[in-house]
């Protein structure tokens, strides 16, 4: 029966003010199952607050064939990073 | 009320845990999908987890050498007064959905008074407890939902579950002596009144899942008094095993 069902993708919360993170996919039938199953798989040793899922097929992705323009045009860009500053004493945990 | 008197009261409430526990433990590696499988054993350990909490208390109440391994593994069948309907086997992930969903109603019920009672140790199980059985009736009905108002076949095989079922229901509100003389001090539940909020919420989601209740007037009972199903044997042999086999192993 498994096989008949939709791919759902898992995004938990472990702690308030931090951001949802994808944990895995999973199978479920709709959403509702896709909630109870993600509980149950991904939550079940406290590593939870928030649950978000969606169904996998929703998800556009970039296709690894074009990393190369997408990507590497990047990598010789070193001064995109903010490490050009001084910064004050005052300023920690930056 | 004398301790005799509340062990065998406690036996009657977590002897249906753990004998619950064990049938879903059963289906450990088993289930119909991983999902599902998961489920099923994290409501099997959230029970036994609640057993432990009963059987740790009763044996402080004997106050001999007894533990909570004793209790759960030594005893003789019948002596265990867990309900028919939990030592039913798994026939299929509609039966025990539908066994599951029988009892949940009933647990959530029984834990929602029991928090008002008198003894504060049986409070404070019943208070934890909710919230897990809670989740365990949101399941179970959901999916009593979604198999009688599924395909056909996943219909038929859920109604089959329910006429096959719901001859052990009634005994859930059956009161022992021993019910009888907790409920005096205070620190029992008189089952009798949940009777009706059981059956309301059992045919609320029976309608939405397109099931009927079947017309019957004969009801299975026994389990409360020790009389057992011929299942019951067979799961105590799996359960008991390693503890007959080396007596006092322990993890």
């Amino acid at each position: 029966m498994k096989n008949n069902w939709p791919l759902w993708e898992v995004f938990v919360r472990s702690k308030n003010g931090l951001e949802h993170r994808h944990f895995g996919s999973l199978h479920a039938a709709d959403a509702e199952m896709a909630l109870e199953n993600a509980r149950d798989v991904y939550t079940r040793r406290n590593e939870g607050v928030s649950i978000w899922v969606v169904e996998s097929k929703h998800i556009t992705a970039s296709n690894p064939e074009n990393s190369g323009e997408l990507f590497e045009p990047a990598q010789d860009k070193v001064y995109r990073h903010p490490t050009f500053y001084t910064l004050p004493d005052e300023v920690k945990h930056m | 009320m004398k301790n005799e008197n509340l062990i065998q009261y406690i036996y009657g409430i977590a002897d249906n845990a753990l004998i619950l526990g064990q049938r879903l433990s059963e289906l450990c590696g088993h289930g119909p999908s991983l999902e599902t499988d998961i489920a099923l054993t994290n409501m099997a350990l959230d029970l036994l987890g609640q057993t432990r909490s009963y059987y740790q208390y009763v044996a402080r109440l004997t106050g001999d050498e007894k533990t909570e391994d004793d209790i759960a593994f030594l005893r003789i069948e019948r002596q265990y007064k867990n309900v028919l309907l939990v030592e039913q086997p798994n026939r299929h992930f509609g039966y025990v959905i539908t066994r599951q969903f029988f009892f949940d109603v009933f647990h959530l019920l029984l834990l929602q008074e029991l928090q008002n009672s008198k003894d504060e140790t049986l409070s404070a199980i019943a208070k934890k407890g909710i919230k897990e059985v809670s989740y365990h009736q949101r399941f179970s009905s959901d999916w009593m939902k979604r198999l009688g108002d599924g395909t056909e076949e996943s219909h038929q095989k859920v109604q089959e579950a329910v006429d096959d079922l719901w001859r052990f229901t009634d005994e859930l509100f059956h009161l022992t002596e021993d019910d009888k003389e907790a409920i005096e001090t205070g620190i029992g539940i008189d089952v009798t009144n949940l009777k009706e909020k059981y059956n309301k919420k059992i045919k609320e989601i029976l309608e939405e899942a397109t099931l009927t209740i079947p017309e019957i007037k004969w009801f299975q009972k026994g389990g409360k008094q020790g009389i057992h199903s011929e299942h019951m044997g067979y799961l105590l042999a799996d359960l008991q095993y390693m503890q007959r086999a080396y007596p006092n192993m322990v993890w």
